[in-house]
C-alpha cells in the first residue's frame, strides 16, 4: 500500500504550477510575437516586390510589340475566335470625351497587393507570390471563373478549348484561368518579362520592370521622378503596374 | 388539433411515370451536354471571356435560392408557430435538399474542370465567399436532414422547434452568402453593393413560396388545393414577399442611378440594354411583380387558379430578373478610364453580347429536372405527404 508523502505532493504541485506558469508565459510571449510581427507578405515586401512602369508618352501609335512578344513567349496562338481567345496583354486605345486627345497603352494583370482575384478564389489557386507576382496554380484551378468576374482590369482569360504546342514554361490547359505572370520563368533567372525586353529592343523603352522596393532600381528612380497613377486607384488595390502620362 | 397522417404518393400512376420519364430525358440531355461542353471546351457555349457566367448559373442560382426559400413552409410551422403549414413541413424540407442538389449539380458541371471537384472540397481559401458558400450548402443539407429526422421521429417532436430555428438561421445566412457572391465584386458597376444580400434573401422567400405552390398544384394534392384557408395564407405570403423583392430592387436601382459612377450602367440596364431591358421591365416588373400582385389582390385573389398563375408568373419573372442581374452585370464593361472612350482587341468599352446555346439551356434544365425528379422519387417511397383530410374526415 502506498502512502502519499506531503513533501512529494507539494513538490509535485509546485512543479505543476511552474509548468503551467511557464506555458502561460510562453504562449503569451508567442501571442505578443504574433501581434508585433509583420506578416510574411509585409516582411518580404521590404525585400522585393516586382512591378512595372508604363510610360504612355513613349507608347508608339499602333505599336503592338509588347503584345506580340507576350504571345510568342507564352505560345498564345489564337484560334480566330476573339471572344474566347486568351490575351495576357492588350493595347487599349483611349480618347478623351471632352478634349478628343488620344493615347494607347498596354493593360495586363496589374499584380495588385490586395488582389480581388486572390480574395475570391475558392480553392486558393489564385495566389500572390511573396515577391508580389499574382499567379494561377494550374493544378488547383477548378475553372469556376469567379476571379474573372472579380478582376477590375479584365486581365484574365479562360481557356475555352483544347490546346496543343504549349510552351514548357507556360503550362496551359483547357478549363482553367490564366493571365500575365510577369514572365516569372525569366524574372526568377534574373531576366525581364518578354514584353519589356521587346519594347526596349525596338527602342521605345516605354516599359520599365524592376523592384518597387529597391531604391537602386531604374523603376524606383523613374517612379520617384515621374508622376504616375494606378488604374482604378480608387479601389486601393496598390497595383504593381503603374502608368505615366495617361 | 387533429393528428396528421402522412402517406406516400400513390395516385395517378401513369401520369407519375410520364413525368418521371420526361424528367429523366431532360437529366440525360443535361448530362450529355455537360459532357459535350467539357469535351470541346466552353467555346461551344455562349459564354466567353466577357460573359464568364451564363445561363447555367442563372438556373443554378435560381435553384439554390429557391431551395432555402422553400424551407419557409417548415419554418412557418415550427419556428413561427403557424400550425396551418405543419402538414407540408416534411415536403418543404425535402424540396429544400433536392433543389439545392439540382442547383449544385448544374453549377459543378459547368466548371472548367468538374473532375477537380475533390479539390474544391479539400482546398479552401477562407477569404473567399465562394468557399464559405460550399460550407453553407453542405451544412444546409445536413441541418435540414436532421430537421426532417426530427419531424419523422415521433419521440423527437420537442426537438423540431430548436432544429427548425437552426435551419431558419442557416437558410438566411445561406442566401446572404449567395447574394454576397455578387455583392463583394468591387470590379463591376452592377455589383459592389451590400443590398444584393437582402435582395437574394427576399428572392428566396418569394421564389420558395411560388415554387411550393406550383409543385403542389402539379401534384394535384387536393389536401392542399382544397384547403381554402391555406391557399389564402400562401396568397398573403406571396404578396408580401413579391413586394419585398420589388422594393429592394427599386432601392438597388435608385441608389445605382443616384451614384454618378454607376449612372451609365443604370441607363444601360433600364433603357438601352435591348433584351436585358425587356427582360427587366416586361419579364420581372410586369409579369413577375405587377400581374401577380394584381391577380392576388382584391376579391377572388385567393382562388386556386389565381394563386397558381401568380406563382408561375413570379417564377418566370424571377428567372428573368436573375438573368438581368447575372448577365447584365457582366455585359456592361468595367470602367477603367472614366471620361474616356475606350477600345481594344479584348472588347474593352464594348457591351458584351451573350447568346446562350442549347447546351447551356440543357444543363440548366437538367439541374431543375434532377431537383424535381429526386423529390418525386422520394415522396413515392417515404411518407412526406399529408393524407387528404377532406376525404378522410
Amino acid at each position: 500500500m502506498t502512502t502519499s508523502n506531503p513533501a512529494t505532493h507539494s513538490r509535485r504541485a509546485v512543479l505543476k504550477k511552474s509548468a503551467v506558469l511557464l506555458a502561460g508565459l510562453a504562449s503569451g510571449v508567442k501571442l505578443v510575437d504574433l501581434a508585433m510581427a509583420a506578416t510574411k507578405l509585409e516582411a518580404t515586401d521590404q525585400l522585393v516586390r516586382w512591378g512595372m512602369l508604363v510610360d504612355v508618352t513613349r507608347c508608339a501609335d499602333g505599336c503592338t510589340d509588347c503584345v506580340d512578344a507576350c504571345n510568342t513567349e507564352h505560345g498564345l496562338h489564337g484560334k480566330g475566335r476573339p471572344l474566347t481567345d486568351a490575351q495576357y496583354i492588350r493595347v487599349v486605345n483611349l480618347k478623351d470625351k471632352s478634349t478628343g486627345h488620344t493615347s494607347s497603352l498596354p493593360v495586363m494583370c496589374q499584380h495588385c497587393e490586395t488582389a480581388p482575384c486572390v480574395d475570391v478564389c475558392p480553392t486558393g489557386a489564385s495566389f500572390r507570390r511573396e515577391d508580389g507576382v499574382v499567379l494561377v496554380d494550374k493544378h488547383t484551378c477548378i475553372g469556376c471563373r469567379y476571379c474573372m468576374l472579380a478582376c477590375p482590369y479584365k486581365a484574365r482569360s479562360f481557356i475555352h478549348e483544347n490546346l496543343t504546342d504549349q510552351k514548357p514554361m507556360t503550362p496551359r490547359g483547357k478549363g482553367t484561368v490564366e493571365s500575365c505572370n510577369f514572365c516569372t520563368h525569366r524574372v526568377d533567372r534574373g531576366g525581364t518579362p518578354a514584353c519589356v525586353e521587346a519594347c526596349a529592343e525596338k527602342g521605345h523603352k516605354a516599359l520599365v520592370f524592376g523592384d518597387l522596393n529597391d531604391p537602386g532600381s531604374e523603376l524606383y528612380r523613374q517612379l520617384r521622378e515621374k508622376p504616375s497613377v494606378q488604374i482604378r486607384e480608387d479601389l486601393n488595390l496598390n497595383t504593381g503596374v503603374r502608368y505615366h502620362g495617361v | 388539433m387533429k393528428r396528421i397522417t402522412y402517406i406516400t404518393l400513390a395516385h395517378n400512376c401513369r401520369l407519375y411515370w410520364m413525368w418521371m420519364a420526361g424528367f429523366a430525358a431532360l437529366i440525360l440531355n443535361g448530362l450529355y451536354f455537360a459532357w459535350y461542353m467539357e469535351h470541346h471546351g466552353h467555346w461551344v457555349t455562349g459564354m466567353n471571356n466577357q460573359i464568364v457566367w451564363g445561363l447555367p448559373h442563372v438556373f443554378a442560382i435560381f435553384l439554390i435560392v429557391t431551395a432555402s426559400g422553400v424551407l419557409n413552409v417548415a419554418s412557418l410551422s415550427s419556428v413561427f408557430g403557424k400550425p396551418a403549414y405543419k402538414a407540408w413541413a416534411r415536403l418543404s424540407g425535402l424540396l429544400a435538399i433536392t433543389l439545392l442538389a439540382g442547383g449544385l449539380v448544374a453549377l459543378v458541371l459547368d466548371l472548367g474542370r468538374p473532375d477537380r471537384l475533390i479539390i474544391a472540397m479539400t482546398h479552401y481559401n477562407f477569404k473567399s465567399i465562394f468557399a464559405w458558400n460550399i460550407f453553407l450548402y453542405t451544412g444546409f443539407v445536413l441541418v435540414v436532414l436532421v430537421y426532417l429526422w426530427m419531424m419523422f421521429e415521433p419521440g423527437m417532436a420537442k426537438k423540431v422547434t430548436p432544429v427548425g430555428r437552426a435551419a431558419f438561421v442557416w437558410r438566411i445566412v445561406l442566401t446572404t452568402g449567395t447574394g454576397s457572391i455578387f455583392g463583394v465584386i468591387i470590379a463591376r458597376q452592377a455589383y459592389d453593393t451590400v443590398i444584393l444580400a437582402p435582395l437574394f434573401i427576399a428572392m428566396s422567400l418569394s421564389f420558395g413560396a411560388a415554387f411550393f405552390v406550383v409543385y403542389l398544384f402539379a401534384l394535384r394534392q387536393s389536401a392542399f388545393t382544397g384547403d381554402a384557408e391555406l391557399l389564402g395564407k400562401f396568397r398573403n405570403l406571396l404578396i408580401h414577399f413579391i413586394c419585398a423583392v420589388f422594393l429592394i430592387t427599386l432601392i438597388f436601382h435608385i441608389t445605382k442611378a443616384w451614384d454618378v459612377a454607376t449612372r451609365d450602367f443604370e441607363r444601360f440596364i433600364l433603357l438601352d440594354g435591348g433584351l436585358l431591358t425587356v427582360l427587366l421591365w416586361a419579364g420581372f416588373v410586369a409579369l413577375g411583380v405587377l400581374v401577380p400582385l394584381l391577380l392576388l389582390s382584391g376579391t377572388g385573389g385567393a382562388s386556386p387558379n389565381r394563386v397558381l398563375l401568380s406563382s408561375a408568373l413570379h417564377i418566370a419573372g424571377g428567372l428573368a430578373h436573375l438573368y438581368v442581374i447575372i448577365i447584365g452585370g457582366q455585359a456592361y464593361p468595367s470602367v477603367l478610364f472614366p471620361n474616356k472612350e475606350v477600345s481594344s482587341s479584348f472588347h474593352d468599352g464594348v457591351i458584351a453580347g451573350y447568346s446562350p446555346t442549347f447546351a447551356e439551356l440543357s444543363l440548366g434544365l437538367g439541374g431543375l429536372s434532377l431537383a424535381i425528379a429526386a423529390s418525386l422519387l422520394v415522396i413515392r417511397i417515404l411518407p412526406f405527404l399529408p393524407e387528404n383530410r377532406a376525404s378522410s374526415d
